[in-house]
């Protein structure tokens, strides 16, 4: 007996019994140690970058000219730089940085990647080839280059849609190849031999299958999208001073590190800890929405 | 002399959790021992119980002796030494079996090599001479190919030769032949018997197929819920069942041999363990909601009892009072799990049978007006090989070239071995378009001339029942929408009161309506595709393989349910099945396809009495009666090979590479098969006849003549 | 075949001549090489200026039609002209290259055949001790920008040097100048350069394991319980050779795809490594070319990594095809 015909007959028995509904996403996301470890994680972190400025004395764009590079002390819990900013405040502004673009990237890229990959799968033909090659065009193209090269020219504002633009292929092949398979399933065939169009067909069968991949792909989104964005700034590609991100703030304090390992070790272990929450959620949502490739899988 | 000896032997996955309750049994060297059972009956627990390759949280008591000595609870490094030696394995699924990347020779070689210790020059020769002993041709050359470059069939060889290599004292074969068309479960079948013969092993053949019992086994035990309910000597207990589970499960089969043909009776409600399936799945990191689907997984009935009480017609109080130990009811130990055996005294008593469906009144067929004419249909798939290298291989000619009409009030039944076109037949016919070649008419209507708006309202007349009732309903969607779902597409207003009605048509409970999928069972899923597809009141059904999926158990229902709605609603049926035995029982008139072509139409009285076509008698004589005294008085010719290249069908007849009527032909007869296609011609002059063949040499000529 | 391998190595071509010209037409219309004269005092003429960007095709008076044309025909011939220095991008294009490969193969090569062991390991342990560190351990590495685990390597190594009181790791650098000329010659000239490859190596090797080793986990874990596992083992086999030989095995093929994909992170780890590092290769030369505005060499670049990129995924089909004799013979259908 194949295992897929277990698995199936599992489902399958339970004769008088209530109507086992699927459970809400909710409280299957609940029942997901990583999802929620993430999500409280993500949670305090953004509690701590919207919250924590309005609580502090110091701006981050303050200059405290009695404590260059001081270590921790209750005037500046995490010290001040070299020239004599508070750390904390500005690793509070990194953060919040870099929640937000994380963020917007995420959900521009793959809302571009749903559309195009949705399009493409389910077109198929020329459509699907045109639009294949497009992707991997811009996967070849350095990504870097496209967005070190624009922002300088179009400003910081410009950072958020330049990362989507460069984030968004590989999203889309997955999108393009689930669809692809799910136009082929007995019940979309189903759907469509007992009349229904194209449309309902996409809305109602389709869209709710890859709703769940999306939603996977969104939070990983989000950590490369953070890394990424910190990463530019770190090689001075991304935010430029005055304004600061956790990028800035590691270049910045990694050439004192040895000796004044404070305003290196906040924004590093501030963007670990991003990272981590959006990781940790993201494996948690997989492992929720698509049990299919479960928690076995490494996750991508 | 037994070898193997079963005791006692439970398999738990979690406590509550029992796949195998405290089934015993005993096999003697050369003995058959066959083991019924549905699925979730624990049968697959049962044979890795005794490989010891169940997964490590599984826990097994009880006491498994091959040739006396204990198996149970030794080391995994203990138990390798006895496993692939003296005990193997035959495992259903011979593409996932096989190892995909080592060719099929090295992987016989390995079995020999463990165990004796040979030099890989060695093993690798032992293991040509298996190949060959199994039946593949050019064994030297096959042995350095790779698993898919093999058939089902050829691949189940492979299996049988490793279990074989080091002569084992038994041979656990689980499923072996059931992912294999009838052709060549017969073929299979005979290898195991010629392995069986080679070796004296004694065989544990675990099937859910009764008639492959009634050929193969000595012995027949029977499985439900984990426990063994009947067990005795394979005639005695197809002559007198005595749990009344053995009785349903006999009855409910559809029969070919026996005239006229009893109604098989359904058993109601569905397998109540699933037993098996749960833990399992949990283990393989199956869905969630598989699991949670589930519900409780019950392993025994609740409140304790006989498993098989809520489903049985002649349950007593007492059935509750736990789980019922097997009592000796006949000769030559037989045994039945039942605490009411009066009530089974006589069999055909248990079951009431279900009233039968009239047959419908209907003018003669000539003067019904035709709902589908399909004439010359072609189908031809360019196919690509290699996914790094993907190139254009060919042609297969799925479908090449079929005639047929389907006529108001009556199924015809498209039956062939997997890859036959068949199934392609239907989908051409479903899309509605212009066909590769071909003319397809459905209600007068010629498909290639339908205008968009014009085909959608056809959607409405042909609507179609999909073979898996797992993957064509959206896991998504409750009941309710899923059956109101062809009334939105075309725009019927209130399906409210509708919904409820199909329900009722199918039978289902109102309560259902509210469900999702996964919350049902097999055979309730498969009558609400049947629903939905009855929502726009279709004159014409298209149903794909519809029982095929389905335990024996809910299979019976599920065609009363089809054949009932038939006489009153008046539809006519396109049945695509592979089993000759269910359309045997549903079909009016049956075609016979062989590689995309149809061999022989007619009505099935005609086909199934006298088959025209060699390959028709071939199919038929390779179905498995479920009757043991039947079963080993058949004599039969079994085709021979595989199907052949589907890119490059064999001019002349396509059939005549496996066909036993051409190999005995003279060299001037043989000709006409070599050069020439046959076409379909009438085998009656007849008038009330309709049965066509394409055969030069059809076998009812040499009736004809008798 | 042929003509398929034809198709396949052209569509490739393509791609990669479309990435290196969007990339050049790019940096051409949006950098700005005059800028650089802006700084100097006193400012040169603005014809001298011209003459100079001229000279260098960098002069953004010229339509950029014509200076993607001037470039365009360059590079048929194998020129990718001339940086900002005057110097043909060719020859110090290769000397880069090969410093970068230097720089990462080791890292590369240790970290993906280290991942795949030590994920295989995982989940041969599924739920053990070892699987859980090994799990943790590639989620927190996974977490770790590489730019922070090179500084924090740095950190780490300073504080050894100091409590060993001598220079165990050196990190600026790929050699210690002089080193080749010292008391042991050429052979302290090679020790000298492990001695700087250490650290980079490390980090490059550590990012590697925490991406495969996932990957890998996951993968076997899917034939753990798969039935030819199952069939070995009925044969005879003990558990673990078993999974060895026909699971590992097995459970290699997929890996074929991450490769491709992983190519591109490791390229851009390896940027952030030569410039945590100080090592002098593609990618610093990439980044100060772009704040200079050397355009060529933006380009060239650019041209090298698609290569680099799409080469990597013919490898990986090509070790697919290795593994996977379905792929190989093609009667997959």
């Amino acid at each position: 007996m194949t295992t897929g015909l277990i698995a199936r007959t599992a489902a399958e028995h339970a004769p008088g019994l209530p109507a086992p509904a699927a459970p809400r996403l909710p409280r299957r996301v609940a029942r997901s140690k990583r999802a929620v470890a993430g999500l409280i994680l993500l949670a305090g972190l953004f509690t701590a970058a919207f919250a924590g400025p309005l609580l502090s004395r110091w701006g981050w764009d303050d200059t405290d000219f009695a404590a260059f590079r001081q270590g921790p002390s209750a005037q500046h819990w995490l010290g001040t730089t070299q020239s004599g900013r508070d750390v904390l405040a500005l690793t509070l502004r990194g953060t919040r940085r870099s929640l937000v673009i994380g963020l917007s990237v995420a959900v521009l890229s793959t809302g571009l990647a749903g559309l195009v990959g949705t399009v493409a799968g389910f077109a198929g033909g020329r459509l699907d080839r045109i639009l294949m090659w497009g992707t991997d065009l811009l996967l070849v193209l350095p990504s870097f280059l496209l967005v070190a090269v624009l922002v300088p020219l179009l400003g910081g504002g410009a950072l958020v849609p330049l990362l989507a633009a460069v984030l968004w292929m590989i999203t889309a092949r997955a999108v393009r190849g689930m669809a692809a398979s799910l136009r082929e399933r007995e019940y979309v065939l189903a759907a469509r031999f007992l009349g229904a169009g194209p449309v309902r067909t996409i809305v109602r069968h389709v869209l709710p299958q890859l709703a769940s991949l999306l939603v996977v792909d969104a939070s990983v989104n989000v950590s490369v999208a953070v890394v990424a964005e910190s990463g530019l700034s770190y090689l001075g590609f991304g935010v430029r001073p005055p304004d600061v991100s956790l990028g800035t703030l590691v270049a910045d304090g990694q050439g004192a590190a040895t000796a004044c390992p404070w305003p290196f070790a906040a924004a590093a272990g501030m963007l670990v800890l991003i990272v981590l929450a959006v990781n940790l959620l993201g494996d948690g949502l997989r492992d929720v929405l698509d049990p299919e490739s479960g928690p076995r899988r490494g996750g991508r | 002399m037994t070898v193997l000896a079963v005791r006692d032997l439970t398999v738990r996955y979690a406590p509550g959790v029992d796949a195998v309750r405290g089934v015993g049994f005993d096999v003697g060297a050369g003995e058959v021992l066959g083991v019924v059972g549905e699925s979730g009956s624990g049968k697959t627990a049962l044979a890795l119980a005794m490989m010891g390759l169940l997964p490590p949280d599984a826990r097994v008591t009880g006491s498994v002796r091959l040739r006396g000595e204990e198996l149970l609870g030794r080391s995994d490094a203990e138990l390798s030494r006895v496993r692939g030696k003296d005990l193997a394995m035959v495992f259903q699924d011979p593409l996932s079996a096989l190892t995909p990347v080592h060719p099929v020779g090295d992987q016989i070689a390995e079995a020999v090599r463990i165990h004796s210790g040979a030099t890989w020059p060695a093993a690798r020769a032992r293991a040509v001479e298996l190949l060959d002993l199994v039946g593949i041709p050019g064994a030297a050359r096959r042995a350095r190919a790779h698993p898919h470059e093999f058939s089902g069939g050829m691949r189940q060889r492979v299996m049988i030769a490793m279990a074989i290599a080091n002569d084992p004292v038994a041979i656990v074969a689980d499923e072996p032949t059931t992912a294999l068309d009838v052709t060549v479960q017969a073929q299979v079948l005979d290898v195991l018997r010629a392995a069986k013969e080679a070796t004296g092993a004694a065989i544990v053949l675990i099937t859910h197929d009764l008639g492959v019992v009634a050929g193969f086994a000595d012995r027949i035990m029977v499985m439900y819920a984990g426990r063994a309910v009947e067990s005795g000597p394979v005639e005695e207990v197809y002559r007198r069942p005595r749990m009344p589970y053995t009785i349903g499960l006999l009855q409910s089969l559809p029969r070919m041999g026996v005239a006229g043909g009893a109604r098989p009776a359904p058993i109601d409600g569905a397998p109540l363990a699933a037993v098996e399936g749960a833990p399992l799945a949990a283990v393989e990191g199956a869905p969630l909601a598989a699991v949670e689907g589930a519900g409780p997984v019950v392993a025994s009935a609740p409140g304790g009892g006989c498993a098989f009480r809520a489903r049985c017609p002649v349950a007593v109080d007492a059935c509750a009072d736990g789980d019922p130990e097997p009592a000796l009811v006949g000769p030559a130990r037989h045994t039945a799990a039942c605490v009411n055996t009066e009530a089974t005294a006589d069999p055909d008593e248990v079951f009431p049978l279900p009233d039968p469906v009239l047959p419908p009144v209907r003018p003669p067929r000539r003067e019904r007006p035709a709902v589908l004419e399909v004439d010359g249909l072609v189908r031809h798939h360019p196919l690509y090989r290699g996914t790094l290298f993907r190139r254009r291989a060919g042609t297969v000619h799925a479908v090449d070239g079929i005639g047929f009409d389907v006529r108001e009030a009556e199924t015809l039944a498209l039956v062939g071995e997997s890859g036959c076109g068949k199934t392609t037949a239907l989908m051409e016919i479903l899309r509605l378009a212009r066909p590769q070649r071909g003319r397809v008419a459905v209600l007068g209507q010629d498909t290639a001339a339908l205008r968009r708006s014009r085909r959608k309202a056809l959607r409405r007349d042909v609507q179609v029942v999909f073979q898996d009732p797992f993957t064509s309903l959206d896991p998504r969607m409750r009941v309710a929408d899923i059956i109101a779902e062809p009334l939105a597409a075309h725009g019927v207003r209130a399906p409210g009161g509708r919904v409820r009605e199909l329900l009722d048509l199918v039978g289902l409970e109102p309560v259902h309506a509210a469900r999702y999928p996964h919350g049902l069972s097999g055979g309730q899923r498969q009558r609400v595709g049947i629903a939905r597809a009855l929502a726009l009141e279709p004159r014409l059904l298209l149903l794909d393989e519809p029982v095929a999926a389905l335990d024996v158990s809910v299979q019976a229902g599920v065609m009363d349910l089809l054949e009932g709605l038939r006489a009153r609603l008046g539809i006519a049926y396109l049945f695509v099945a592979h089993d000759l035995a269910v359309v045997h029982r549903i079909a009016d008139r049956v075609a016979v396809m062989y590689m995309g072509r149809i061999v022989e139409i007619g009505s099935v009285d005609e086909v199934y009495g006298h088959p025209a076509h060699p390959y028709t008698r071939a199919l038929l004589d390779a179905v498995p009666l479920p009757d043991p005294r039947l079963e080993r008085r058949r004599r039969r010719v079994p085709l021979r090979g595989d199907l052949p290249d589907p890119t490059a069908p064999p001019p002349g007849c396509r059939f005549r590479s496996r066909c036993p009527r051409y190999a005995e032909l003279g060299a001037v007869e043989a000709r006409r098969c070599q050069e020439h296609d046959p076409m379909p011609r009438p085998m009656s002059t007849d008038r009330e006849s309709d049965q066509w063949a394409a055969c030069h040499h059809p076998l009812a000529e040499a009736r004809a003549v008798l | 075949m042929a003509a398929f391998l034809l198709r396949r190595f052209a569509n490739c071509a393509v791609l990669a001549v479309a990435a290196a010209s969007l990339a050049y037409l790019l940096a051409a219309a949006v950098l700005d090489p005059r800028a650089n004269f802006d700084g100097r005092a006193p400012r040169p003429p603005e014809s001298v200026v011209d003459a100079q960007l001229t000279r260098l095709n960098l002069n953004d008076r010229t339509s950029l039609a014509v200076r993607y044309g001037t470039w365009a025909a360059g590079v048929l011939h194998g020129d990718f002209g001339r940086t900002w220095e005057g110097q043909p991008v060719n020859a110090e294009l290769w000397r880069r290259l090969g410093v970068s490969v230097r720089l990462l193969s080791p890292g590369a090569i240790l970290g993906s055949a280290l991942g795949i062991l030590v994920g295989a390991y995982a989940a041969i342990r599924q739920g053990r001790a070892a699987d859980r560190f090994i799990t943790f351990g590639s989620y927190l590495l996974l977490a770790v920008p590489v730019f922070v685990l090179a500084v924090l390597l740095q950190i780490a190594a300073a504080k050894t040097n100091d409590a060993l009181g001598m220079h165990v790791f050196a990190w600026v650098g790929e050699t210690t100048p002089g080193a080749a000329y010292g008391t042991f010659g050429a052979l302290g000239g090679l020790a000298d350069r492990v001695r700087h490859l250490l650290l980079p190596t490390v980090t490059i090797a550590l990012t590697q394991v925490a991406f495969y080793s996932r990957y890998q986990r996951g993968l076997m874990l899917d034939v753990l319980h798969a039935d030819y596992v199952r069939t070995a083992r009925a044969k005879g086999l003990r558990h673990r050779t078993a999974l060895l030989r026909h699971g590992l095995r097995t459970a290699l093929i997929p890996m074929t795809t991450y490769f491709a994909y992983s190519f591109g992170f490791l390229l851009l780890g390896g940027m952030f490594c030569e410039q945590a590092f100080g090592w002098h290769g593609m990618g610093e030369w990439l980044v100060e070319a772009i704040s200079r505005g050397d355009v060529n060499v933006v380009a060239a670049i650019s041209f090298l990594a698609a290569c680099g990129v799409l080469s990597a995924g013919l490898v990986s089909d090509v070790l697919h095809g290795f593994l996977d004799p379905r792929v190989r013979s093609g009667a997959a259908a």
